[in-house]
């Protein structure tokens, strides 16, 4: 029975994503619009609208549940840290440009930093590579300092443009780490080669470190030269959980909302190409059939073709 | 309205990106579009590297007259960038332009990025102690893997690269695949934040 059902469902499937990709096909060459990228904008709908609907229950004051960060819950950890041992903070933004998303979302998080370092009366020390990101640093800790109440502790110098030069950048960074020996250091945004050379030397001089990056070849490095880590999406997931309005908070549960409809769906993937492949082993055609020809169209619409 | 102006404009350069993402990349006007956005970023990239060198000279500059126990390095850091644009500028071909490059950055460089191997090994001294059960794991996972990747692997036992290729191609894979859907399920979130002017850090104050 539940394999019946099973396979009327697939079938229900097969039926509208054919058709859809017939029509497509037609269409395809005369068509305004890129008919490939159709599924995209059809996930880009629901994953929208998910963290809109969240961001509206947030806003009429629904409590919404957020699973605890230990590395965002670090942060002021490592503040104290340094406030206690009168030792500087250190805050690197990555090294990608402003129009990176995850250096838009270290920015988010250095507001944040600044506005505790404004508060504890704790050095602050930001290093930049990119032009456009140093003037957008500089702006952003001034204006935490102004929010802090603290405008006078501001100095002009805590935001510093280095150099474009990778590894200048490095050598200009780990000699502030070695000469002043900061009690707390940051990395947060995109990093490349450098992470470990900056880690490694953080580690090194005994700073409390925490590190968080979107890009997958450097997480090791930095779990294993820091104490704590944010992982791919934690990063950006870092400015709404330290702020404190409930739209931000909403975002950050339809982001997460977003990730379980991923998840059912790869289920859901899974166990039909599990199906398939006893069809195939079983004797059949693997283009024949009608597991075969779903799963044929559901194959090329997930390419784009 | 030092706020509103550019959120607004966040809004309709995002709202226009992403309709013509959704568009036939053949048609005309839309290439003629996407050339224009080009030309639009390497003027923007052109007043950053201005504002990025002015600020660079100023900041120094400021330090040298302030004089302390840093000074020489922004006295460093004048000289070789006016010696370096001078050069560069005078003949972009010159011997004294290229033996600067050859012989100054490119060893500098050279040596930072060489320090990454012996940082690499204290990182993996450090990561593969096998203090607990999960060290442990990774520690015979990256011992099997390093091992499948030399002869000496496939001398020792013939199926070892074969288990090394497993491990890289599945286990591995697709924890990192399930990261980049995270972060990029990450990157929307933000994306729709600031395209809705919820997410205003960037601005500079108030969130």
């Amino acid at each position: 029975m539940k394999q019946k059902v099973l396979l009327f469902s697939l079938f229900q499937l097969r039926f509208y994503s054919s058709a859809f990709a017939t029509e497509a096909e037609e269409q395809i060459s005369n068509s305004f619009f890129q008919v490939s990228r159709i599924p995209v904008l059809l996930g880009l709908i629901i994953l929208c609208g998910l963290i809109l609907y969240c961001i509206q229950i947030a806003k009429k004051g629904q409590y919404i549940f957020i699973r605890k960060i230990a590395g965002l819950n670090a942060i002021d950890d490592a503040l104290g840290r340094a406030t206690e041992m009168g030792k500087p903070v250190l805050y690197v933004p990555g090294i990608m440009e402003i129009s990176d998303l995850q250096t838009l979302a270290s920015i988010s998080i250095l507001g944040h930093i600044a506005k505790k370092t404004a508060c504890y009366e704790t050095d602050l020390y930001v290093p930049n590579r990119d032009p456009l990101v140093f003037s957008t640093a500089q702006e952003v800790v001034k204006e935490s300092y102004l929010a802090a109440g603290r405008p006078d502790a501001f100095n002009e110098n805590m935001v510093e443009y280095l150099t474009t030069d990778q590894f200048g950048y490095v050598a200009g960074v780990n000699g502030y780490m070695v000469r002043e020996e900061p009690a707390a250091n940051f990395y947060l945004g995109g990093f490349y080669a450098e992470s470990l050379l900056l880690a490694e030397t953080g580690n090194a001089v005994g700073a409390i470190q925490v590190a968080g990056t979107a890009i997958p070849s450097q997480i090791p490095f930095f779990i294993s030269a820091c104490d704590y880590t944010l992982i791919g999406e934690e990063l950006y997931a870092a400015g709404a959980y330290l702020s404190d309005d409930p739209r931000s908070k909403g975002s950050l549960k339809g982001q997460d909302m977003g990730k379980l409809a991923i998840m059912v769906v790869t289920i859901l993937l899974i166990l039909f190409n599990i199906v398939y492949n006893m069809n195939i082993s079983s004797g059949n055609d693997s283009s024949e059939g009608l597991l075969g020809k779903t799963f044929n169209v559901l194959e090329s619409g997930m390419k784009g073709e | 309205m030092k706020r509103s102006i550019p959120i607004f404009i966040t809004f309709v350069s995002a709202v226009i990106m992403i309709v013509f993402y959704f568009l036939n990349q053949d048609i005309e006007s839309v290439k003629k579009f996407q050339a224009g956005i080009l030309n639009w970023v390497s003027i923007i990239a052109a007043f950053a590297l201005l504002l990025g060198i002015f600020n660079l000279l100023f900041v120094n500059f400021y330090k040298l007259r302030r004089f302390n126990k840093d000074s020489i390095y922004s006295l460093v850091l004048i000289v070789s960038f006016l010696t370096i644009t001078i050069s560069g500028l005078v003949d972009d071909t010159s011997a004294t332009y290229s033996w600067m490059f050859e012989n100054m950055l490119r060893p500098l460089s050279s040596t930072m990025f060489s320090l990454l191997a012996f940082y690499v090994a204290s990182a993996a001294f450090r990561a593969f102690r096998a203090k607990t059960k999960e060290a442990t794991f990774l520690l015979v996972a990256a011992f099997i893997v390093m091992l499948g990747r030399v002869p000496v692997g496939a001398m020792i036992w013939g199926k070892i690269p074969l288990i090394s290729n497993w491990i890289m191609a599945y286990p591995a894979a697709s924890a990192q695949s399930a990261i980049m859907i995270g972060a990029a399920l990450g990157a929307v979130s933000v994306s729709l934040k600031i395209i809705l002017g919820i997410e205003k850090t960037y601005l500079g104050g108030e969130e």
